[in-house]
Formats: structure tokens, C-alpha cells, sequence
């Protein structure tokens, strides 16, 4: 029931915005990120957006994944 | 298709093999056991096979995190009192629809003449009341911190335009007093709890911290893909083998450390915590909400009165246990014999998020 996508903000009226996740458009209530701009993605959930994504930390936390997974790799190489 | 940004790229299958290879190689202890408060990642757990992927010393349990599931027996009977009186329309979220009451569900009851309609969002329970402004429209207000704030948006919305016919029959729940709950009951034994994404989302790692300093319980908010679970489990299982107890974040592209304070204020402006009943693990208090004095008006609960049957538990049923994470869905009689998700007996089969649903779905009889 929590469940929550993150879908990219096109058109910005007062307290309501047109989203958007792989072709499907729908309009949601931003009074909770009155913050938010176009092109940013927001959490959406039960018609609110309940934050905004920051790309920059989703990178962060790609790039560490990638980095554990590296060191798992090295690890399991030295195993003769 | 096209991709669905922020979402695929945490599900790199071979990504996901060499966390769960560091995972291995960091556990040590004989057993730990995590538990998951929230629904979403039970099913996420489930859906992409997290539990295959780790060692045998990890268990994983499942908590008290569906809000159909834990809702009582006696809200589901007052909404479909509700549903049966005259000029009364009985809105609500899908998943509430089939969960059987003390003796019908909702679905059962719209079979049978009574007023219910499901819906995605409050707004659009808010919508039916401004079209028909001659019926008072009841929202089921259902669900965690991530739910409830919408909720306030609808109640201030239907304020602003003075539509007296928008109601709430609020059953909403608070996560942290149910942890609570769950660690003070010694059964349970749980060495690390993963947090929801989407409720700390609003409310921050703040509310968690007594979990770590009083009770030694590390807890790590990570979001809903199985990398982002993964990390999580990684984090924990650092934190077990390190002696550590700390609240930890993995969901940092949308979990603010302080959460989503637009959202808190609402809550606080529109709520009070109240003690409040949940399945299978009783009154806990301060665990639920109700609407403030002021706008009481809008409490369905105090605006019609209906005459509500009395409570019967279904015989045999074990949610409650399953919901603590006492037993596993197969322990119970019932599982797959008579409580199947085509014929429910209980609410964790009911819900496509309820443990035995999930346990159904993906692990079999």
C-alpha cells in the first residue's frame, strides 16, 4: 500500500502538476513539495507527491553499488 | 516499452548477486534475524527472490506492515454499516475491498445494495462528494505515514470549499509504536529492522532513534527495489557484526534525514495520536490518529450513526501471529487448505501486500 513511483513533473497549475512514468499521464496534488520544478522527478503516491527525487544521491547510490560489487568480485578472485 | 527512470537500474540481477555475495561474506553470526515493517517490501522480498539470495544464517520475518491487514475487525463492520444506510456513499482504496469483516467484506456488502465504490486517491472520494452534494461520501482512511498526509490535503480541501458532505472513517496507523510494541514482546527477537521507504519518507530517521539507543536495535531505511534491499540488509548485517546500533539511511534519493516537513505539519495541524487496536497485536498506544477537535465534523464515525455488529474473529485464523512475526504463513491451518487468495479467510491473504498472500504467490503450499 506504500508503494510510490517516481514520476517526472511536465506542467506545474498552483498545487497540482502533470507527471509522468513511461507514457502513462496522470495529474497530482504537490502542496507537499511546493518546491518542485518541471522536469524534476516526485514520489507519487494515492494521487499526492509525497517528496521530490534528487538524481544526484540515486547516482551516489548506483555508484555504490557498483563499488561493493567490485569488492566482492576482488574478494571472491583471491579465493584459490 | 519505454523505462521507467529511477526504478530499473536498481534492479541489476548481476548487481544483486554480488551484494548478496558481500552479504555472505560480512555475516558471521550463527543467526540474524531482520525484520521488515512495511508490506512493500515484504511483496518486494518475495517478488524478487531477496530471500534466495541469502545465507542460510540471515532470516528474514515479516511484520506488522499492511495497513489492511492490521486493521481491525470492527472498522471494516462500521463501513459497511456505513455502506447500507440511506444517502450514504462508502469510498475507499482497493485492497480494502475483498478483506472479510466479523461476517461480509465490503465487496460482499456492494453485492448485496450497499453504497461502495473504490477509488485511487481521497481526491477522488472529494470529487463524488462536490458532485453529489445530496449524499454524504465516507473515505476510508486507511493506512501508514505515507497515506495520511494526503488525507489532510483532501480534509483541508473539502474545508476550503465548505462541502460538509466529505466524511472520514479514520483507521490510519502510526509505524513506530507498533516497533515498539514488537520489541517489548520477547518472543519476537529481532536483530535489526529495515524501515519503510515511503513512511520515513515523511517522517524522518528521527522517530526510530529509540529503537537503536534504548532497545541496541540497529534499523536501516532502504527503499523498495531489491538493490536498494539488499544494501540494506548489507548495512544491518555491518552494523550486527560491529556491535553497532545506529538508524541508518539507504533510500537517500528521496528519505530526507528529517523527512518531508510540509507533510508533518499537516499531520500535526489535522491530527492527534490516539491508542489505537491493530490485528493480532491489540491497543497499542498512541499508535493511531483522529481527527482534532475542530474538525471533528468531519469524523464519519460521529456524523452517522449506525447500529454496528459485534466483533467475531474468524475461527482459526493466525494472522495475528503471522503479522508479529511469531509464525510463517504455512504454520497456519488454514494456509492454502482453506484461505486461499481466490477464497480468504484472513486479511494477510487478502491483501496483495499481506504476508500469506505474498508467501501464496511466490513460495507456494
Amino acid at each position: 500500500m506504500c508503494l510510490a513511483v517516481p514520476m517526472r513533473v511536465e506542467e506545474i497549475n498552483g498545487s497540482r502538476a502533470k507527471v509522468d512514468s513511461a507514457g502513462v499521464k496522470v495529474e497530482v496534488d504537490i502542496s507537499m513539495t511546493p518546491e518542485v520544478k518541471i522536469g524534476e522527478y516526485v514520489i507519487v503516491h494515492a494521487g499526492f507527491a509525497i517528496e521530490v527525487l534528487k538524481p544526484e544521491e540515486a547516482e551516489e547510490t548506483l555508484r555504490l553499488f557498483r563499488e561493493i560489487a567490485e569488492l566482492a568480485e576482488g574478494e571472491s578472485n583471491e579465493v584459490p | 516499452m519505454r523505462v521507467m527512470k529511477f526504478l530499473e537500474e536498481f534492479r541489476d540481477l548481476d548487481l544483486a548477486k554480488k551484494l548478496a555475495q558481500k552479504i555472505r561474506e560480512t555475516a558471521r553470526k550463527d543467526k540474524i534475524t531482520l525484520m521488515e515493517v512495511c508490506g512493500t517490501h515484504t511483496m518486494a522480498i518475495h517478488k524478487f527472490g531477496i530471500r534466495g539470495l541469502l545465507p542460510e544464517n540471515i532470516r528474514l520475518i515479516s511484520g506488522p506492515g499492511c495497513p489492511v491487514c492490521v486493521t481491525p475487525n470492527q472498522y471494516l463492520d462500521r463501513a459497511i454499516s456505513f455502506s447500507f444506510k440511506e444517502n450514504v456513499l462508502v469510498t475507499t482504496f482497493g485492497d480494502m475491498l475483498r478483506v472479510p469483516g466479523s461476517s461480509m467484506s465490503l465487496e460482499l456488502a456492494r453485492a448485496q445494495g450497499g453504497k461502495v465504490k473504490m477509488v485511487y486517491s481521497p481526491l477522488e472520494a472529494l470529487k463524488l462528494a462536490r458532485e453529489n452534494p445530496e449524499i454524504k461520501v465516507v473515505f476510508l482512511a486507511v493506512g501508514f505515514e505515507t497515506t495520511s498526509p494526503g488525507i489532510c490535503v483532501t480534509v483541508a480541501q473539502a474545508e476550503k470549499e465548505k462541502l460538509k458532505n466529505f466524511l472520514v472513517l479514520v483507521g490510519h496507523k502510526l509505524i513506530p509504536p507498533a516497533m515498539e510494541a514488537l520489541v517489548k514482546d520477547k518472543r519476537i527477537g529481532v536483530n535489526g529492522f529495515i524501515c519503510p521507504a515511503h513512511v520515513s519518507t515523511i517522517i524522518g530517521l528521527a522517530p526510530y532513534q529509540f529503537l537503536a539507543r534504548d532497545y541496541g536495535i540497529p534499523c536501516v531505511v532502504a527503499g523498495f527495489e531489491p538493490l536498494d534491499i539488499l544494501q540494506g540488509i548489507w548495512m544491518l548485517v555491518e552494523m550486527i557484526e560491529a556491535g553497532e546500533a545506529k538508524v541508518k539511511n539507504q533510500y537517500q534519493r528521496v528519505a530526507r534525514e528529517s523527512g518531508n516537513k510540509n507533510a508533518q505539519r499537516l499531520l500535526e495541524k489535522f491530527f492527534e495520536p490516539v491508542d489505537s487496536e491493530w490485528r493480532g497485536l491489540g491497543v497499542i498506544p498512541k499508535s493511531g490518529y483522529k481527527l482534532k477537535e475542530e474538525f471533528s465534523h468531519r469524523e464519519a464515525e460521529k456524523m452517522i450513526p449506525v447500529k454496528v455488529e459485534e466483533t467475531r474473529e474468524h475461527k482459526g485464523c493466525r494472522c495475528g501471529e503471522v503479522l508479529q512475526g511469531l509464525i510463517e504463513p504455512k504454520d497456519c491451518p488454514l494456509y492454502g487448505k482453506v484461505c486461499t487468495p481466490e477464497s480468504p479467510v484472513g486479511p494477510c491473504m487478502v491483501s496483495s501486500e499481506g504476508s500469506c498472500s505474498a508467501y501464496y504467490k511466490y513460495v507456494g503450499i
